[in-house]
């Protein structure tokens, strides 16, 4: 860095508040511009990132969500030479006085086949209410492989006090599949849906509580 | 080579009279003076003085976490109530006494380093300090509401904060915007007139370091503040209007909260320490009289920790379940950016090398910056090794790191600068012995605090719990008493600023004999206007 020297400057005519802030001003201007530009395009950005989030993680399955619609079944002959372990595990969250349950906790498949598992959705309240299952897949890298031809979690569920309902799931591991998995955890979630939902409901179900 | 460069006459016209301006027009008198002045020293002292407000207040509700923890079992307040202490210690220490510091000490500073007459928009500069005290008055207020204030901690992570948090969550949301403009504004204030005002031949390669830093940090805070508002927006869209942006119910993502919150929170925490990089850049060289080694390589250092504050979000998630590739990419990542880092110290190291080095109170906390910060960054790059951070994650270690990070780097800066700049603000020297028992008192009161934390940390101790096993118990009382003594000894920093203030050793215009930049060719202390007329400012040749 160089050493420097400070010489005086004659302002001439100027008055003392004439300073060089004044003759400045289109270039500050200029400036500030640029910058609340920059600041308009990154608030933009956090709420692009929402959208962009959803798209990268559908592309390279990293959190472990499965697609929300009904998928067909790949034709592929079932790759015998491996088993996969699919894991079930449901639970409730949010104090949702609900209960859901797989007939079967683990079932071992061949990539390419198909399967049938059946929940069980149980209020356990004396209110109606509405919830939903939302899935996630451990590891997320088998979430790109595993493709659900019939899922109970595609839609909400109403549920009357202390009724039950029994749905099933039709899934397929594809032989695309890696190697290293081993074991596919599907993890079930129940939410409650009555804020989400609370637009468009029903008036049968206005009447309810729920949490 | 370690020549100091020769000695230059300042003759601009006005300096005999400068501080005469008062009479030219009509200033409001008494709290109206400060309620509307435009003045860039005036804001920089409010700044500081709200700052150093906001530094007892975090500060109080740290020795409340630091004395319940001070023996395991619950004594002294409930759980829901520590919660909202680690939550609000943490809220106002960061954005409202380590930021608004930075910011005062660029309202007083930059324009005087640069020969500006004043910041380049003086009544946004009013508004955006004055922006400040409601938005902490704001968040200072959840304290009484039913409910309590929030006690999620300060990385308020969804759905905590959203599904589970207190009603005083809106108000919390509300000052985060507020103080998030005054930051923006801020940071648009000191571009434009670092970018404008510089004295006539001084290029940007010409600037002071801590110009320098606090040009890249208000390019960080541009950038990043946005996505602050944006994260709180959605927080209080899913709060109060039934969205879902982070209800995993409603087909929204908690994960998502924590990469948007990071995409934030990484880049602000290089925002609380580059402008202390410029600091200490500035006061070494004074004291060990020579130039600061490596300028060049300076200013790249600071670009570059910046630009990879943008790619280094994740290690804070590394728990989370990211897939493999990711955290080695995190991992690698965060390490690199301990090669600038490293940079900076060694050219430090370098300066003080063969220096004619005297232990002025600046340069003792300087100093103290530069070996204790040294320390959090090397807990920091153990804390990058991703397998080892699931060990660490969520522990005290944590704790420890980000502390010696602010605390001893970031707190200890501002304090150096408090002291470099006192003559120049106040045109007398702060008390010497008094300064001196400050430093040492604070540096023991740091270490007894935050030291034991590592081995807690390693032993397994998880942060932010009212309650510990008794096998933490000794490590613990040691922090709290450390804590409640650096907490003391910052009363007697008020004492000395307040007596400087009052009185003291009258400070010629260069009051430290290796102080080279512009602020020394003013008198001390500054008047109220200074460079009216713009100086010649004209680098000599390389030796």
């Amino acid at each position: 860095m160089a050493a420097r020297t400070v010489e005086s400057s004659s302002g001439g005519g100027l008055g003392r508040m004439a300073t060089a802030a004044d003759d400045r001003q289109p270039q500050v201007r200029r400036t500030v511009v640029k910058t609340l530009v920059v600041l308009a395009g990154m608030f933009g950005f956090a709420f692009a990132l929402v959208p962009l989030y959803d798209v990268f993680c559908q592309v390279t399955g990293l959190n472990g969500k499965t697609t929300d619609t009904a998928q067909s079944l790949v034709a592929q002959d079932a790759d015998v030479s491996r088993t996969v372990t699919m894991q079930f595990i449901t639970r409730s969250s949010a104090g949702l006085p609900w209960q859901l349950e797989s007939d079967i906790r683990q079932v071992r498949v061949h990539p390419g086949q198909s399967t049938e598992v059946y929940f069980t959705f149980t209020n356990l309240s004396s209110h109606p209410s509405v919830a939903r299952a939302v899935p996630s897949v451990s590891p997320s890298q088998a979430s790109l492989h595993l493709r659900k031809l019939a899922c109970f979690c595609f839609e909400n569920q109403r549920l009357g006090p202390g009724e039950s309902f029994e749905a099933p799931l039709v899934f397929q591991l594809t032989r695309e599949l890696p190697e290293e998995v081993k074991t596919v955890t599907l993890v079930y979630t129940l939410y409650p849906q009555d804020t989400v939902e609370s637009a468009s409901r029903d008036a049968a179900l206005s009447s309810g509580g729920g949490a | 080579m370690a020549t100091l460069p020769p000695k230059h006459r300042l003759e601009y016209g006005d300096t005999d009279t400068a501080g005469s301006a008062e009479v030219h027009h009509d200033r409001p008198r008494g709290l109206m003076r400060w309620v509307l002045t435009t003045n860039h020293k005036e804001i920089g002292t409010l700044y500081l003085i709200f700052s150093l407000t906001m530094f007892f207040i975090g500060g109080i509700f740290a020795l409340v976490v630091r004395a319940e923890l001070f023996q395991p079992g619950l004594q002294l307040v409930q759980p829901e109530f520590f919660n909202q202490m680690t939550t609000m210690h943490g809220l106002i220490m960061v954005f409202g006494a380590v930021m608004p510091a930075f910011v005062g000490l660029a309202n007083w500073m930059v324009p005087l380093q640069i020969g500006a007459p004043d910041m380049a928009l003086p009544r946004l500069n009013n508004f955006s300090f004055w922006l400040l005290p409601v938005a902490f008055a704001l968040l200072l207020s959840t304290l009484i509401m039913p409910g309590g204030a929030p006690n999620f901690g300060w990385t308020f992570y969804a759905p905590l904060s959203t599904t589970y948090a207190p009603p005083s969550t809106t108000y919390f949301i509300l000052s985060l915007h507020i103080a998030g403009i005054s930051s923006i504004l801020g940071a648009i204030n000191i571009i434009a007139t670092i970018l404008n005002l510089r004295a006539p031949g001084m290029r940007l390669m010409d600037m002071t370091l801590f110009v320098w830093t606090w040009l890249i940090t208000a390019f960080l805070l541009i950038a990043v503040m946005p996505v602050l508002a944006g994260v709180v927006t959605m927080m209080l869209m899913d709060i109060n209007f039934g969205t879902s942006f982070f209800n995993a119910g409603g087909g929204g993502d908690p994960v998502m909260f924590q990469h948007l919150f990071w995409f934030f929170g990484h880049p602000e925490v290089y925002i609380m320490i580059l402008p202390a990089f410029g600091i200490v850049s500035v006061i070494i060289p004074t004291f060990a009289r020579k130039r600061l080694f490596g300028y060049a390589s300076m200013v790249y250092a600071t670009a570059s920790i910046a630009i990879l504050s943008f790619l280094v979000w994740a290690h804070h998630m590394f728990a989370v379940g990211l897939p493999l590739v990711a955290e080695l990419f995190f991992m690698y990542s965060t390490m690199l950016i301990a090669v600038p880092t490293g940079v900076k110290v060694f050219n430090w190291i370098t300066t003080l090398f063969r220096g004619s080095i005297t232990f002025e109170p600046a340069m003792l906390f300087a100093l103290a910056f530069v070996v204790l910060f040294s320390i959090g960054g090397f807990s920091g790059l153990m804390l990058a090794i991703a397998p080892a951070d699931f060990q660490y994650h969520d522990t005290y270690f944590v704790v420890a790191h980000f502390h010696y990070v602010l605390v001893p780097g970031a707190i200890f800066s501002i304090m150096a600068a408090v002291y470099y700049w006192l003559p120049k603000w106040t045109g007398h020297y702060p008390h010497h012995r008094l300064s001196q028992w400050h430093f040492w008192l604070s540096i023991v009161g740091v270490n007894l605090t935050f030291f034991p934390m590592h081995f807690a940390g390693l032993a397994g101790m998880p942060r932010r719990i009212p309650d510990y096993s008794l096998q933490f118990a000794d490590f613990n009382m040691v922090s709290s008493i450390g804590a409640f003594m650096f907490g003391a000894s910052q009363l007697l920093f008020v004492v000395i600023v307040v007596m400087c203030v009052r009185g003291g050793r009258q400070a010629p215009a260069k009051a430290w004999d290796g102080g080279e930049d512009l602020e020394w060719t003013v008198p001390s202390p500054a008047p109220l206007h200074t460079f009216e007329h713009p100086p010649q400012y004209r680098p000599l040749e390389h030796d």
